[in-house]
C-alpha cells in the first residue's frame, strides 16, 4: 500500500514537473531574450568606444549614426602609444603597483595571519578599529593627507600613492583572515611544538595555504590603483609623475577641442585594457569574492 | 603545587612571546591607520574652525564654527547637496533592474555566465575612462545617443549635458549603467542562498508566482537590498569624479556638482583648507549617520532564514 501510494505520488508529481517544465521552458526563452538584449545594451557603449576608436575624423563628425569604421584606421594606437605622457603615464602606474602589492601584500597577509591564529590582548578592538576605516570616505581625508604629503615634501614624487599602501590594506586583512579561519589552527599547534617561530609559522606554512586568496586580493588591489583617480590628482602636483588615468583625463580634455575623438577613445581602450583582460581571465574569483562580500 | 605554578608562569612566558611577535606583525597596518586615517580625522576637525589656506597659520586663524555657518548658508551649497540626492534616484532603480536581471538569470537559461560577464564589465571598467567614453556618447552633436534619436525621429535629440536638467539624468544613466553589474551579482548570491524547498512547499500550498515573490524572494533577499542600499548611500554622497570628468565646471548653472565636487573645488582649487575641511567633517557626519542607521536597522528590518 504504502508503496504504492509513494509511487502514485511520485507519478503525479513527476506530471506536473513535465507540464510546469513547457511552460517554464517557453518563460526562460523570453527571459533569455530580453536579458540578452539588455547585455548587449550594457556592453553597447564599450563596443561604440572601441569602433570609435578605429573611426576617421570625417567619418566621426559625419553627424550621422555610424557604428562600423569604414575605412578601419589603426592609426590612432599607434599615436597615442607615441606620446610621451602617456607612455609615461603607463609607467608612473606600474611603478605604484609593484612596490604597494609586494610590501603592501605582505604586511597585510601578516598581518591577517596575526589576528586569525595568534593570541593576544587587545584584538578584537584593534581589528574592528582598523575594519572602522573601510567605512572613513577618502573625501573626508584627503585635505588632512594632502597637507601631510606636501609637508614631508612627497608631492613631487609618486611617493603619496606608494608610502601608505605599503602599511596595508584593511580589506585584504579582513578577507585574508576570513580565509585563515578555514584553515585549522592545529597545523599552528604542531608548527609550534616543532620550535617553529611565529615569522616562519607565517612564512612557510600559512602563507603558501593562503596563497589563492591572496592572489585575488592583489589582482583586486591592482585594479583598484590601476583605476584609481581622485588621489592621483590631488596628490601629484607635477605632469611628470601623472598616472595613466590623470594622463588620459587630460587627453579628454585637450583633444576633446580639437574633436580628435578617436584619440581618446584609443587612450581610453589602453587604459581599460589590462583590468578587462585581468577580469575575463579571473572572473569567477573576482565575481564570488564580490558576492561574499555582500552576504559577509 | 609548586609544579604546577611553575608550568603556569612558563605558559604565560609562551603567550607573552607570542603576544609581542603579534603585536609587531599588526603593527605595519595600524601605524597606516594612526597616520593616513586617525592622525588626518582629527587634523580635519581643528583644520574646519579655521580660515587657513596652508599657507597662513591654522591656529592664528581661528573661526570657531565661522566656516559652518558659511557653508550652510551657501547657495552653491546646497545646490551640490541637492544634486547629489538626485542622484540618489539611480539607487531604487538599479536595485529594482538589478533584482529583475538576477531573478532571469538565476532560472535555467543559456549563456549565464556570459550574460553576467557582460553585465559586470562596466563595473571593472576605469571610471574615469568610461566616463570619457560616456561624455562622448552624449555629446549633443556627434554622440551616439543623439545620433540614435535623429535616426529613429530625424529631429535633433536633447542636449545632454549642456541642460540643468538633462545633465542631472545623464549622470543618473551613467552611474545605473556603472553599477548594475554589481547589484546583479549580490542579488544572484542571495537568490542562491534561498533553499529550493521553500519554493517547493510555497507551490504545494498552491502559491502563485507574485505570491512566492512578495512572502518568500523579497523577504530573503532584504539582506542584500539592505546591504546594497547602505553602501550605494555612502557610495552616492561621495561622487565626484564621473562629474569632474564628464562636466570640468559643474554643468550649466552648477546643476550637475556634488558635495564632494564642491569640496574640491573650494579646497584644491580655491586653496580653501579651512573651509574645504569644514565641509569633509559635513560629509564625514553624514556616512556616519547612514553607517549608524546601518548598524541599528539591520535587526529591524532585515529577515534572515533563521
Amino acid at each position: 500500500m504504502d508503496v504504492a501510494i509513494k509511487k502514485k505520488r511520485g507519478n503525479k508529481d513527476y506530471q506536473t514537473d513535465r507540464v510546469l517544465s513547457s511552460k517554464e521552458k517557453f518563460w526562460n526563452i523570453v527571459i533569455f531574450i530580453v536579458l540578452a538584449l539588455f547585455a548587449f545594451t550594457m556592453v553597447f557603449p564599450l563596443i561604440y568606444m572601441v569602433a570609435t576608436s578605429f573611426m576617421t575624423k570625417n567619418q566621426i563628425l559625419s553627424g550621422s549614426l555610424t557604428i562600423i569604421p569604414d575605412p578601419v584606421l589603426i592609426g590612432k594606437y599607434s599615436e597615442v602609444l607615441k606620446k610621451g605622457q602617456f607612455v609615461t603615464g603607463i609607467f608612473n602606474t606600474i611603478k605604484v603597483e609593484i612596490p604597494v602589492l609586494i610590501i603592501g601584500g605582505f604586511t597585510s597577509s601578516l598581518a591577517a595571519f596575526a589576528f586569525a591564529k595568534m593570541n593576544f590582548r587587545g584584538k578584537n578592538i584593534l581589528f574592528m578599529a582598523l575594519l572602522a576605516t573601510i567605512m572613513i570616505p577618502f573625501a573626508v581625508v584627503m585635505i588632512p593627507q594632502y597637507v601631510l604629503f606636501t609637508k614631508l615634501h612627497w608631492t613631487n614624487s609618486l611617493a603619496p600613492l606608494i608610502i601608505p599602501g605599503c602599511f596595508g590594506n584593511i580589506s585584504m586583512i579582513f578577507f585574508l583572515r576570513q580565509n585563515l579561519y578555514s584553515i585549522p589552527s592545529e597545523l599552528m599547534d604542531a608548527a609550534k611544538i616543532d620550535g617553529c617561530n611565529y615569522f616562519g609559522i607565517y612564512y612557510k606554512i600559512f602563507l603558501p595555504l593562503m596563497k589563492g586568496a591572496l592572489g585575488t586580493q592583489l589582482m583586486l588591489w591592482f585594479m583598484g590603483i590601476w583605476n584609481d583617480y581622485l588621489a592621483p590628482t590631488i596628490f601629484l602636483r607635477s605632469e611628470r609623475n601623472w598616472t595613466l588615468q590623470v594622463v588620459i583625463r587630460s587627453f579628454n580634455s585637450y583633444y576633446a577641442i580639437q574633436s580628435d575623438y578617436a584619440l581618446i577613445m584609443a587612450a581610453s581602450v589602453i587604459a581599460m585594457l589590462p583590468t578587462l583582460v585581468l577580469f575575463f581571465l579571473f572572473q569567477r574569483v573576482i565575481i564570488e569574492s564580490i558576492a561574499i562580500s555582500g552576504i559577509k | 603545587m609548586a609544579s604546577h605554578k611553575r608550568v603556569k608562569t612558563k605558559m604565560s612566558a609562551m603567550a607573552k612571546r607570542e603576544e609581542r611577535w603579534a603585536w609587531l606583525f599588526i603593527a605595519s597596518p595600524f601605524l597606516g591607520f594612526m597616520l593616513f586615517m586617525a592622525y588626518p580625522i582629527v587634523f580635519a576637525v581643528i583644520a574646519s574652525a579655521s580660515k587657513w589656506t596652508g599657507i597662513n597659520s591654522l591656529w592664528g586663524n581661528m573661526v570657531g564654527f565661522g566656516n559652518y555657518i558659511k557653508i550652510l548658508s551657501d547657495v552653491k551649497f546646497w545646490r551640490a547637496m541637492g544634486t547629489t540626492i538626485i542622484y540618489m534616484i539611480g539607487i531604487p532603480i538599479g536595485m529594482i533592474l538589478g533584482m529583475l536581471v538576477a531573478m532571469g538569470l538565476n532560472r535555467k537559461i543559456p549563456g549565464k555566465r556570459v550574460l553576467t560577464t557582460m553585465y559586470y564589465v562596466p563595473v571593472v571598467s576605469s571610471l574615469v575612462a568610461v566616463s570619457i567614453l560616456w561624455a562622448w556618447v552624449f555629446n549633443y552633436d556627434y554622440g551616439l545617443l543623439n545620433g540614435i534619436y535623429k535616426f529613429l525621429t530625424g529631429t535633433h535629440g536633447p542636449n545632454w549635458l549642456g541642460d540643468e536638467v538633462m545633465v542631472k539624468i545623464s549622470l543618473i544613466i551613467f552611474m545605473v549603467w556603472k553599477g548594475l553589474g554589481g547589484t546583479i551579482i549580490l542579488y544572484l548570491a542571495g537568490l542562491q542562498n534561498i533553499p529550493r524547498d521553500y519554493y517547493e512547499a510555497a507551490m504545494i500550498d498552491g502559491a502563485g508566482s507574485i505570491a512566492k515573490f512578495m512572502n518568500i524572494t523579497l523577504p530573503l533577499l532584504s539582506p542584500v537590498t539592505f546591504y546594497v542600499l547602505i553602501t550605494s548611500l555612502i557610495g552616492g554622497f561621495q561622487v565626484f569624479v564621473e562629474v569632474q570628468v564628464m562636466t570640468p565646471s559643474g554643468g550649466p548653472n552648477y546643476s550637475s556638482a556634488t558635495v564632494v565636487f564642491y569640496l574640491f573645488e573650494k579646497a584644491f582649487t580655491n586653496g580653501q583648507l579651512g573651509y574645504g575641511s569644514a565641509v569633509a567633517v559635513i560629509l564625514a557626519i553624514i556616512i556616519f549617520i547612514i553607517t549608524a542607521i546601518n548598524f541599528w536597522g539591520q535587526d529591524k528590518w532585515v529577515k534572515t532564514i533563521d
